[in-house]
């Protein structure tokens, strides 16, 4: 085990690509094989995520000091530059890999039906994971910056290649607007490289840690004013990712556009790395930007949810429905975030993981209907509770889960932000507060036009969900009960971290 | 120091090897049978590959001035020397393939592109003005004929007449810059000139001076304003010849750019790291801007071309403009940065324009649409290109991205923030046209359902290519030690 445990961060991140190799290696027309081996690459990760999870000492913080990280691993990669091959993890990050190894390897169970090019589809799928893995494990600016780039390309394949109608678009647009953050996050990189200092080395240096040190940074740095700008830079970057209201256009082209499994991950997972950078690297670099940027955040986060949960009741296609109400949940993280509380921090994060999993039933669910139907016209449908009862179970379960009925996580994670923000930003929790029941009107209200009601004739045959696509949603669907009932071993997991990530900010005059 | 005629040439081998590669070529072609055999190319392959193995061998250091201070034998020409040769030996192999070239008189052809070479050898050398005029003329007229070379064809015609009117002018312009030096100073050693530039002089003459040979040298490296030639021609000239252009002179004329300009009007300032331009002008702004500008327009107009080789075109005035950058602060640490650049763009350039040639091969079209469903016609050309464009655009994990990192850093380091905002949404941009052609290509159904089938030979060749793109954006050590080696090597 040693060998295992001393990379495994780099194995978790690093097999999916294996995989991908030996499937770009295989023959023309054994897809069963290459299903099977993308299976296997994305399974891996999991029993190095329960590992990962045994493992982990959750006493210690991390946040911003290299020694509390764990399953640290730290070489030297471009030596004349100091770019550094260094990863470790800690609260913020390990929910964040737990739960991508275990949407990955579902997302691929959930592809096992494409047809089309289905060994192109598994390597770029599996580059993703290697990409998603890294973003999460990265301790190093330029490696981080290099995984969350790495994931722009086989993501614009697999949304412009196996997509909907308008794929194209959605590919092309989703890439630009991705790019367009990414390249100012290169700059205020860059920025941070050359005004600070590696204490041991006297070098420039990409080591996030180092940068959150305020003695490591030169005058310039040191100027409010500039740190405003270089804080705009990343929320920008990371804003576009949640994605918060002014720069979520992409985001519903993108989602209902991509293939389910595709759907699955970029809702599930990729939604949660603009949350993450801003915990990750924005807040604990920039303390003092972030409390002067808490109202703006509030506002954000509370014309996400509000907004997210408008624009999603007045959507007739089901899955454009389940994309805008991935916006309002977005908005509790940031909303949560905002607060600087332990409580709203760890609210959010939380959020973050229980939207992973609930959203990504959503998006199955979605995927299953319209396999069947080849529409996801909300009110095409119509009492189809009697025809499909285990799917409208399914359905239900899951739509609970997303308007935060207690018993589900989502609920623990949405009380926890609104306890956490209530102190400091009372009016932003009411009017945010609200945004739930506009959530739970059209959750409610599209399952009452879908499965309730008189069938529609055209349904009758309608086809019942079958065992593959059950094998997808039970884990996720029994992970939400279970953390609804008892969140502890997720809390416990990050607490330690978040609430030294509150004390970094709010230390900072 | 100087040595003299004769001592120098032990120093000027690799010169030499291409000089008697093009004399053994007018031989061949007078004894030889076939007009159309591939007897000059693999003659060109040796000489070239000879001076390429000459070069490598050439002591880097210390310094020397060569025939009587004309040239110069530094890290920095080495550097240079090295890579128009090795972009020769692509552009070789790419000749033999193209179908355009195929049933044309071959050993005109390389004796014309072996004279280029062996211009460009000198013109990242030379450090006396007179001695660059040559070598920049040696450049550009056998391009002129090169870029005419398919007899017949009206857009090649169009080219090569084009190319030789703007050319003439900007040279035209450039030399009475050099007059003009040479009337302040009375001299044509660029380091004297230098020197005495440097005890002072009217402004205005000297700045003309710069402004006129700015404007030959923006001609060769295609900056805005003076890239007016480069499209037509590009789109003209048989492929393999475009693709030379686009990376072979270019190069040189960044090497004479940056020899010329830290020579004669820039002194070095090792307080701050960096070569100092006399005040009288804000030059970081002047430069920041043709910079800017060259890459903003370079990328717009790109967006608007249905012609591969038209938008491969704007798309090489972008990267002239993106390699600016790194000429605007006179550091160091911006010439390391171009220099990086030019390595990595030699392979992901040539590597792009070495698919157009496979793919017109095919098809006969030069056309985005007919690129449609390519990834699946010819698979690995495909996705050959898809990483050249890529990398292009400067997305990780291929080598364009570390380029534009070094680019990118050193403005950064200097605090110039607008030119990187600039540059760095002008990538963005050309992400939507590079991605057109991968677009159209994986996208898209064919049109037509037959394969492209691409032999093992050019199979071999873009490999060759695509893998340095793939293994320089995840490590690129030794290519940044020796950039910064032939910096730090430059002679005054």
């Amino acid at each position: 085990m040693g060998f295992i445990d001393r990379h495994i961060l780099s194995l978790m991140t690093f097999l999916p690509l294996a995989g991908a190799a030996v499937i770009l290696c295989m023959p023309k027309g054994k897809d069963n094989i290459v299903k099977t081996i993308a299976a296997v690459a994305s399974f891996l990760p999991i029993p190095l995520a329960v590992r990962l999870w045994g493992a982990f000492d959750q006493t210690v913080a991390g946040v911003n000091v290299e020694n509390q990280f764990q399953f640290v691993e730290h070489y030297s990669w471009i030596p004349s530059i100091n770019v550094e091959y260094f990863m470790g993890a800690d609260g913020i990050s390990m929910p964040m890999l737990i739960l991508t190894a275990i949407v990955s390897f579902l997302a691929v169970i959930g592809s096992w039906g494409i047809q089309k090019q289905i060994k192109g589809y598994m390597a770029l799928f599996l580059l993703l994971e290697t990409g998603m893995m890294g973003v999460f494990a990265s301790l190093d600016f330029f490696l981080f910056y290099v995984f969350w780039e790495v994931m722009l390309l086989p993501m614009y394949f697999l949304i412009g290649i196996w997509g909907g109608p308008r794929r194209e678009y959605a590919a092309i647009k989703f890439f630009l607007y991705t790019l367009l953050g990414s390249v100012l996050m290169l700059i205020v990189m860059l920025a941070l490289y050359f005004n600070s200092i590696n204490p041991e080395t006297g070098g420039h240096t990409f080591n996030m840690l180092h940068y959150m040190q305020q003695s490591t940074h030169n005058a310039w740095l040191k100027g409010f004013d500039v740190r405003i700008l270089l804080f705009l830079g990343l929320f920008i970057g990371f804003a576009i990712k949640v994605p918060l209201f002014p720069f979520h256009t992409w985001l519903p082209d993108a989602h209902v556009e991509a293939p389910t499994a595709i759907s699955v991950i970029l809702a599930g997972i990729l939604l949660k790395m603009g949350t993450y950078g801003l915990m990750r690297i924005s807040f604990p670099i920039f303390p003092d930007v972030t409390k002067w940027f808490v109202i703006p955040m509030a506002v954000l986060g509370v014309i996400n949810i509000v907004y997210g949960a408008l624009c999603a009741m007045a959507q007739s296609d089901l899955k454009k429905m389940v994309a805008y109400s991935s916006v309002s949940h977005m908005g509790f993280c940031l909303l949560g975030m905002a607060a600087l509380t332990p409580a709203g921090m760890v609210g959010a994060s939380f959020q973050m993981f229980s939207h992973g999993m609930i959203t990504s039933m959503l998006f199955f669910l979605v995927g299953v209907v319209y396999d069947r139907a080849h529409h996801r016209d909300i009110d095409g449908f119509g009492g189809l509770g009697a025809v499909v009862p285990v799917y409208t179970f399914f359905v239900t379960v899951a739509f609970f889960a997303s308007l935060g009925l207690p018993g589900f996580s989502g609920f623990i994670a949405e009380a926890m932000v609104f306890i956490g923000s209530f102190g400091p930003l009372k009016t932003f929790v009411i009017i945010g507060a609200s945004g739930i029941i506009i959530v739970a009107a059209f959750h409610l209200w599209a399952l009452q036009r879908v499965f309730l009601g008189p069938l529609n004739p055209k349904y009758a045959q309608l086809e019942e969900i079958n065992a593959r696509e059950i094998f997808c949603l039970t884990p996720l669907a029994l992970m939400t009960l279970f953390f609804g009932v008892y969140p502890m071993p997720v809390l416990n997991l990050m607490n330690t971290s978040l609430v030294r990530l509150v004390d970094v900010v709010k230390m900072v005059m | 120091m100087h040595l003299g005629n004769l001592a120098s040439l032990t120093f000027f081998l690799p010169e030499l090897a291409v000089t008697a590669t093009i004399l053994l070529l007018i031989l061949v072609h007078v004894a030889g049978k076939s007009r159309y055999s591939a007897a000059p190319a693999l003659l060109s392959l040796a000489g070239v590959g000879a001076a390429l193995l000459l070069v490598a061998l050439q002591p880097a250091s210390p310094g020397r001035l060569l025939f009587e201070g004309m040239v110069a034998l530094d890290g920095f020409a080495i550097f240079f020397k090295a890579l128009t040769a090795l972009a020769t030996i692509v552009v070789i192999f790419m000749s033999m393939e193209s179908r355009d070239l195929a049933g044309r008189t071959q050993t005109e052809y390389y004796v014309f592109l072996l004279s280029v070479l062996l211009g460009m050898f000198l013109l990242a050398a030379s450090t006396d003005i007179v001695m660059l005029y040559l070598a920049l003329e040696l450049v550009s007229i056998p391009s002129y004929l090169l870029a005419g070379y398919l007899k017949g064809k009206e857009s090649s015609t169009e080219a090569a007449m084009k190319y030789v009117v703007y050319g003439a002018t900007a040279s035209g312009v450039m030399i009475y810059g050099f007059s003009l030096l040479y009337g302040l100073t009375g001299t044509t050693q660029m380091a004297e000139i230098g020197r005495a530039l440097a005890a002072g002089k009217a402004p205005l003459p000297v700045f003309l001076a710069a402004a006129m040979v700015t404007v030959g040298f923006g001609f060769k490296i295609a900056a805005v304003p003076f890239h007016m030639w480069s499209p037509d021609v590009y789109e003209g000239a048989p492929t393999p010849v475009t693709a030379f252009l686009s990376v072979g002179p270019k190069a040189a004329g960044f090497a004479v750019l940056v020899r010329f300009f830290y020579t004669v009007f820039a002194s070095p300032d090792a307080a701050a790291g960096m070569w100092k331009l006399p005040p009288s002008v804000d030059w970081t702004l002047l430069f920041g801007v043709l910079s800017a500008v060259t890459m903003s327009v370079g990328n717009l107009v790109a967006i608007n071309q249905n012609n591969v080789k038209r938008l491969l075109a704007y798309s090489s005035i972008a990267h002239a403009g993106y390699m600016l950058m790194g000429f605007v602060l006179l550091t160091p640490a911006g010439l390391k940065a171009i220099l990086f650049y030019l390595v990595v763009y030699l392979f992901m350039n040539l590597g792009a324009f070495y698919v157009v040639v496979l793919v017109a091969n095919g098809t006969g079209s030069e056309d985005i649409a007919d690129y449609s469903g390519l990834g699946r016609r010819a698979p690995f050309a495909a996705v050959s290109l898809a990483i050249f464009l890529f990398a292009l655009t400067g997305i990780p994990p291929f080598s364009g991205f570390i380029g534009k990192v070094y680019l990118f850093a050193e403005v950064i380091n200097r605090g110039v923030y607008w030119l990187a905002v600039v540059a760095a949404l002008n990538s963005v941009v050309s992400l939507y046209y590079y991605a057109r052609i991968v677009k159209v290509m994986f996208l898209e159904d064919p049109k037509e359902s037959a394969e492209l089938p691409v032999p093992a030979f050019p199979r071999a060749v873009l490999s060759l290519l695509a893998i340095p793109t793939l293994v320089l954006g995840i490590y690129w050590e030794p290519v940044a030690r020796v950039a910064a080696n032939s910096v730090r090597l430059l002679a005054f």
